[in-house]
């Protein structure tokens, strides 16, 4: 028997966060997928404020170098930096990345929630998710960079107007197996009973939807966040490398990796760079995801 | 089960109207002109009877119903001549390529048996490997080799076709020497040796596409071992005595292969869709080199057919894996 007679609990309640976070912590891939992902963020947003060379800066002198204290990752064809121009390609490519992602997840949780939730929109819905599942991606969206260059580039120049694009592109080829999944716990979630309770008070639909049903959908929507960003960085470099990204001059992995191409058989080190740096955070990312999967997921989480 | 098939392929044909209908609006909004490179000397109205000859001047509505036509109708009967030796489409209008002026199906013809040589080993030698390496590491779960398996396919996952693809040219052809970087089409078999110079051009390409296609089905392996393992039927089995290889191998694999057959099936078209980049890296010069140029050089047709292509592909293995489901699972055909 447990002592009753003081009813006062003697530990403080623990947020739902506080247990997230110890279940997160179990799983060492993921805490260290998360570290290194963090680390990568800071290091391509913060970097040139601690690296004074610009990444567009051409010293013709230095050109071809190997690493050195100078240039860490040594100097490219014209002498550029590439240790600055890394960072230069990691702040596109990440922003892409997030951009893109979170532009694909709020269109898949709208989507979602709209067919789990309102049942006449449910059948029109998903037959237009699985046309969009039925088309070929990456075709489509190396037809979409040839046709929608030159007038988004010519209404926002050139670096905006691709950023848009590319952003756009795969913000809406990404955003179907997000509304598969929220839909999906959106149809489970609308029978249970705290919903009728709440409708039974006369809530309206926006906010059951806003209060009740979002928040609970919140897990599925964050595992898909962290394989969007994935998925993101991936399509964005594999464009750049295609010759259908980012203009030649502005950086990103995907073009620096694709520039280094040309220099394989002289200065095979030079690819290495931008595809472990690809190949790096989109591991992370993914190790992150499985993490947070396990740590959202109240009924795994204490064993 | 004829119903639940007919169903599914009644289905197919709007998906694949809906799809060409957006390709076709698609590049109704492209740039290019095909009379780009005719030279400034041909006075315009001569241009604009070109124009009309290659279907240009019509209404819209009209000439998605003529590239509709010539897609279905004519293409196919193209097939059958080129097959039995008859003469159906003698004198009927093709989809032109704007780059070669000759017809586009010809040369995606042409180009088809080097992708189909490499995406189609790849994927073999790919779903070979995985299959083994998702029974064991279910079996053994948690154990090594499954944590080896687990960082393996997080890998194949996580490095780029374009990134280790250019990683084994570094090492195996720049470094080593073993294998030549660039894919020789031209080449012959004819002979032993032929034949290892073929092998040896197809290893590289083959393991770039052979390890993301691993890296996918093995999981679904695992997954799928793992949620038969732990079922009453498996209890039952070892209880009557079964060997162990008996019970895993054939009780245990023959349930979990029904998801991962379909899996199998709708991975095909992706890896198509990613062969373009390994295309890309190794100069095979399959349909995914060919698209990409043909888009480099504004070639509309021939974007817009290779990309229906794609489609038709995708559409086809849904297909195929929706019917396969239903012979293999009778729980969900729903007749």
């Amino acid at each position: 028997m447990t002592d009753l007679s003081n009813p006062i609990p003697t530990k403080p309640p623990r947020s739902q966060w506080l247990d997230i976070w110890d279940q997160f912590k179990t799983h060492k891939g993921a805490l260290w997928g998360g570290i290194i992902f963090l680390t990568i963020v800071v290091l391509v947003f913060l970097g040139p404020f601690f690296w004074s060379i610009d990444a567009t800066f051409i010293d013709i002198r230095a050109r071809n170098q190997g690493p050195s204290l100078a240039h860490p990752f040594g100097t490219d064809q014209l002498g550029r930096d590439t240790f600055a121009r890394m960072m230069a390609g990691g702040r596109t490519s990440v922003s892409v990345g997030i951009t893109a992602m979170l532009l694909a997840l709020s269109l898949g949780s709208f989507i979602g929630i709209l067919a789990g939730y309102f049942r006449k929109l449910d059948g029109i819905l998903m037959r237009l998710t699985d046309l969009f599942l039925a088309l070929p991606l990456l075709p489509l969206l190396l037809v979409m960079m040839l046709l929608f260059r030159e007038p988004l580039s010519a209404s926002f120049g050139p670096e905006r107007g691709i950023f848009i694009l590319i952003v756009g592109a795969i913000g809406i080829t990404s955003w179907m197996p997000t509304a598969r999944i929220v839909r999906g716990d959106v149809l489970a979630l609308k029978e249970r009973e705290f919903v009728l309770a709440a409708r039974s008070i006369g809530t309206t639909n926006s906010k059951l939807i806003t209060r009740h049903i979002l928040p609970n959908v919140l897990s599925p929507i964050m595992v898909s966040a962290t394989l969007g960003i994935a998925t993101a960085i991936i399509t964005e470099s594999a464009l750049s490398f295609l010759g259908l990204g980012f203009p030649p001059d502005f950086p990103t992995w995907g073009r620096l990796l694709f520039d280094a191409t040309d220099y394989l058989q002289q200065y095979p080190e030079r690819v290495f760079w931008p595809g472990i740096a690809i190949s790096l955070t989109v591991l992370s990312v993914n190790y992150l995801g499985d993490g947070l999967r396990d740590a959202l997921d109240p009924r795994i989480r204490g064993r | 089960m004829l119903t639940y098939t007919t169903r599914r392929l009644v289905l197919a044909v709007p998906t694949l109207l809906f799809i060409s209908l957006i390709l076709f609006l698609l590049l109704e909004l492209a740039p290019g002109d095909p009379m780009a490179q005719v030279p400034l000397t041909v006075p315009p109205d001569v241009k604009q009877k070109m124009r009309e000859a290659l279907g240009l001047g019509e209404p819209m509505p009209i000439r998605y119903w003529k590239w509709l036509v010539q897609f279905f109708w004519i293409e196919p009967q193209v097939l059958v001549d080129w097959i039995f030796g008859t003469h159906f489409s003698e004198g009927d209008l093709r989809v032109i390529s704007w780059q070669t002026r000759s017809p586009v199906m010809d040369l995606v013809v042409q180009r088809i048996p080097q992708t189909l040589w490499v995406v189609g080993t790849a994927y073999v030698v790919g779903v070979l490997i995985a299959l083994p390496i998702g029974i064991y590491s279910a079996y053994k779960q948690y154990s090594f080799f499954d944590q080896a398996g687990t960082f393996v396919s997080m890998v194949g996952f996580s490095v780029p076709p374009f990134f280790s693809g250019v990683l084994v040219i570094v090492i195996f052809a720049v470094h080593l020497g073993w294998f030549p970087s660039i894919y020789d089409t031209t080449h012959v078999v004819d002979s032993w040796d032929s034949f290892v110079v073929q092998l040896k051009q197809m290893i590289m390409p083959v393991m770039v596409l052979a390890l993301q296609i691993t890296a996918q089905i093995s999981r679904y392996m695992r997954a799928s071992m793992l949620d038969n393992l732990n079922q009453d039927y498996v209890r039952t089995a070892r209880a009557k005595g079964l060997t162990e290889y008996t019970v895993v191998m054939v009780h245990v694999l023959r349930n979990s292969m029904i998801p991962v057959v379909t899996v199998i099936a709708l991975a095909v078209p992706a890896v198509f869709g990613g062969a373009i980049i390994t295309e890309q890296v190794f100069k095979v010069n399959g349909i995914g080199q060919m698209l990409i140029v043909a888009i480099q050089a504004n070639d509309l047709p021939t974007v817009q057919t290779l990309t229906f292509i794609f489609a038709i592909l995708i559409v086809l293995f849904n297909l195929i894996a929706d019917v396969l489901y239903g012979l293999l699972d009778p729980r969900i055909r729903y007749d």
